[in-house]
């Protein structure tokens, strides 16, 4: 009996993860080797993964910083109120309780060029929805809490002391927070860091709702994969999903060893 | 240093934890802050160490005022209760953190932490991470890291509430013959009494936010100013109505008056043991304990619990058994005054001079 299920979700396993894999890649070189190659250089497919590249870059910069504060702030600001703190730490779960779909439907309300504030924006040149600030937003809304989850405990965990025994031996907050703080969590922030980079590779429904998925200026990898697919270009789909795939797995690959750093 | 506290309050939402507390430390001294858990003892602490502000009151350091002043600033040493030390750091990089902080020469630093490791027998150690320590010896990282930049005034937060009881009794008397040797003020907070009057040179007994009595341990052993001060420090008894014991009649007379007898004031025995039966009460012997080196007798008269220590050498007492007890002395204490009282019939009332 016990067997039976042992095999049973090792079938599972397989049917869901395995699979998948297995047929995007066959897929990809349906025609060999030159379908593949044709598939990811063709021009539309530079510039959705360029595009992507640039998004997580971005993403990740301005998500590790403001989340690594807000971390601390939560954490460690007793200025703030008990009150106030546990709103905002509810308010930081969000993104997660939202479909990210609505997520990107919010800024094109929000900011959108029929919007008081987006036809301001446009008229001094700027355009958010439908051009790269927009995806940007957006996947900063779905990735939002990622960082600022993996470093929460960790703070929690280590209390202030150590920081309190650095200030009594003379040290200043940039100082501390370099010396005495950082060494603590800098693997959950790389783990959190990991985390933002695979979501923002994958990230569909908020940036396909408020990119417009506009051939050569907002089309994203997966955007694109979405609309090959619509297309029946199944070669060159199978091939830029394999790039992210690719992608993905050696992310995994290196959270895993950020893990068993942070063990330490 | 020399410091001085004045007028000290601080209040956390509607609780009081410090209010007016006033005194002052006279350089080289060791100061124990000693009193129940919640008592305020470690709010003082850390307004002196400038990581709590005063809500109102003065804090002064060679008699110039430092409330304004930054805990960076202040020329502090801190040991905190579960130590503190940097993690990732080895023992000799926690040692040198301080140091470094205030910009020493590289070479001066290795002198300096040679000298530390030195001093608080951590030779063969300064590579070792916290985590590969015991927890003696990462009290005395902590003490060595807080001495680093020559602080001149150490305090100490519960510095051996984490650390088992034998352990603890070399690292109080490592600590007193440390800083007797550097002639540093240090203040320390302690719960446990054994430990204060074992290591202070002055106590310092907090409670409820105030200072209640401030003295050598043998000054607030002996006289004792506030009934608070008299019930917390030894293992007293409190007798509600002290008219009714032998020789304190007199204690009756003014109402409301209670006493506090603790066992080293009570004697008890057989009736052969005692010069003076006319002083002692009867009482009848409830529980015998053994203590290793004596016995703790438990004993009763009437209604009045008291205890009591007997040496070994003496016949051993049997539960239930009639003896008599002598009461020394008491602490007596009203809603006004406070004083102590020797048992009145103790001196032989009819001398007879041969």
């Amino acid at each position: 009996m016990r067997k039976l299920w042992i095999s049973a979700t090792y079938v599972i396993f397989a049917l869901l993860l395995g699979a998948p894999i297995v047929r995007i890649a066959t897929g990809a070189w349906a025609d060999g080797w030159s379908g593949f190659a044709s598939g990811i250089t063709r021009p539309e497919a530079q510039h959705a993964l360029l595009m992507t590249g640039m998004i997580v870059v971005i993403v990740t910069v301005i998500n590790t910083l403001f989340g690594v504060m807000l971390a601390l702030y939560l954490v460690r600001a007793p200025w703030l109120g008990k009150q106030l703190r546990r709103v905002l730490n509810s308010i930081v779960d969000l993104p997660f309780a939202v479909s990210p779909v609505i997520g990107g439907l919010m800024i094109v309300l929000l900011l959108g060029p029929d919007t008081v504030i987006g036809s301001l924006l446009s008229r001094s040149g700027i355009d958010i929805v439908y051009a790269l600030p927009g995806m940007v937003i957006a996947t900063l809304f779905v990735t939002f809490p990622l960082i600022i989850r993996e470093v929460m405990p960790v703070l929690q965990e280590i209390g202030d002391q150590q920081e309190e025994a650095a200030q009594m031996l003379g040290a200043y907050p940039w100082t501390i927070f370099w010396r005495v703080t950082w060494p603590s969590i800098q693997w959950s922030v790389v783990y959190g860091v990991v985390l933002t980079v695979a979501r923002t590779l994958g990230e569909f429904g908020a940036v396909l709702v408020v990119s417009g998925n506009i051939l050569f200026r907002t089309q994203t990898a997966t955007t694109l994969v979405y609309q090959d697919v619509e297309n029946f270009n199944l070669t060159a789909a199978n091939a830029v999903a394999l790039v992210l795939a690719a992608g993905s797995v050696a992310l995994l690959l290196f959270m895993e060893w950020a893990k068993s750093r942070r063990a330490r | 240093m020399h410091v001085e506290v004045r007028g000290l309050n601080k209040r956390f939402g509607e609780f009081q934890a410090v209010s007016n507390v006033e005194f002052t430390i006279g350089k080289g001294q060791l100061i124990g802050l000693l009193g129940p858990s919640g008592g305020g003892k470690t709010s003082i602490l850390r307004m002196l160490a400038g990581l709590e502000s005063p809500d109102s009151g003065d804090i002064l350091f060679h008699g110039r005022k430092v409330n304004g002043l930054p805990p960076q600033e202040r020329g502090i040493g801190f040991v905190f209760q579960n130590y503190a030390l940097f993690k990732h750091m080895t023992v000799a990089q926690n040692i040198a953190f301080g140091l470094e902080v205030k910009k020493w020469p590289k070479a001066k630093i290795k002198e300096r932490i040679a000298e530390l490791v030195e001093l608080t027998g951590l030779v063969g150690f300064e590579k070792r991470y916290p985590h590969q320590l015991s927890g003696g010896q990462r009290q005395r990282v902590a003490f060595a890291r807080a001495l680093a930049p020559e602080p001149q005034l150490l305090l100490l937060d519960e510095p051996f509430a984490a650390i088992d009881a034998k352990i603890r009794h070399e690292l109080r008397s490592w600590l007193r013959e440390m800083i007797d040797r550097l002639g540093i003020t240090s203040i320390f907070v302690t719960h446990d009494q054994d430990e204060a009057i074992e290591v202070a040179d002055q106590i310092m007994i907090i409670n409820k936010g105030r200072l209640e009595q401030k003295g050598t341990p043998r000054e607030i052993y002996q006289d004792p100013q506030t009934p608070f001060v008299a019930s917390f420090i030894g293992e007293s008894t409190l007798i509600e109505d002290i008219g009714q014991l032998r020789g304190f009649a007199d204690a009756a007379a003014l109402g409301g008056t209670k006493g506090l007898v603790r066992p080293e004031y009570v004697e008890v025995g057989r009736a052969n043991e005692f010069a003076l039966l006319s002083a002692t009460e009867t009482g009848t012997v409830s529980h015998i304990h053994f203590r290793g080196s004596e016995w703790l007798v438990e004993v009763k008269i009437g209604d009045i619990k008291l205890t009591t220590y007997r040496s070994l050498e003496k016949p051993a007492l049997h539960p239930g058994e009639e003896v008599h007890v002598l009461v020394h002395r008491a602490y007596l204490f009203n809603e006004t005054d406070s004083w102590v009282t020797e048992n009145r019939l103790k001196v032989d009332p009819l001398p007879v001079h041969i």
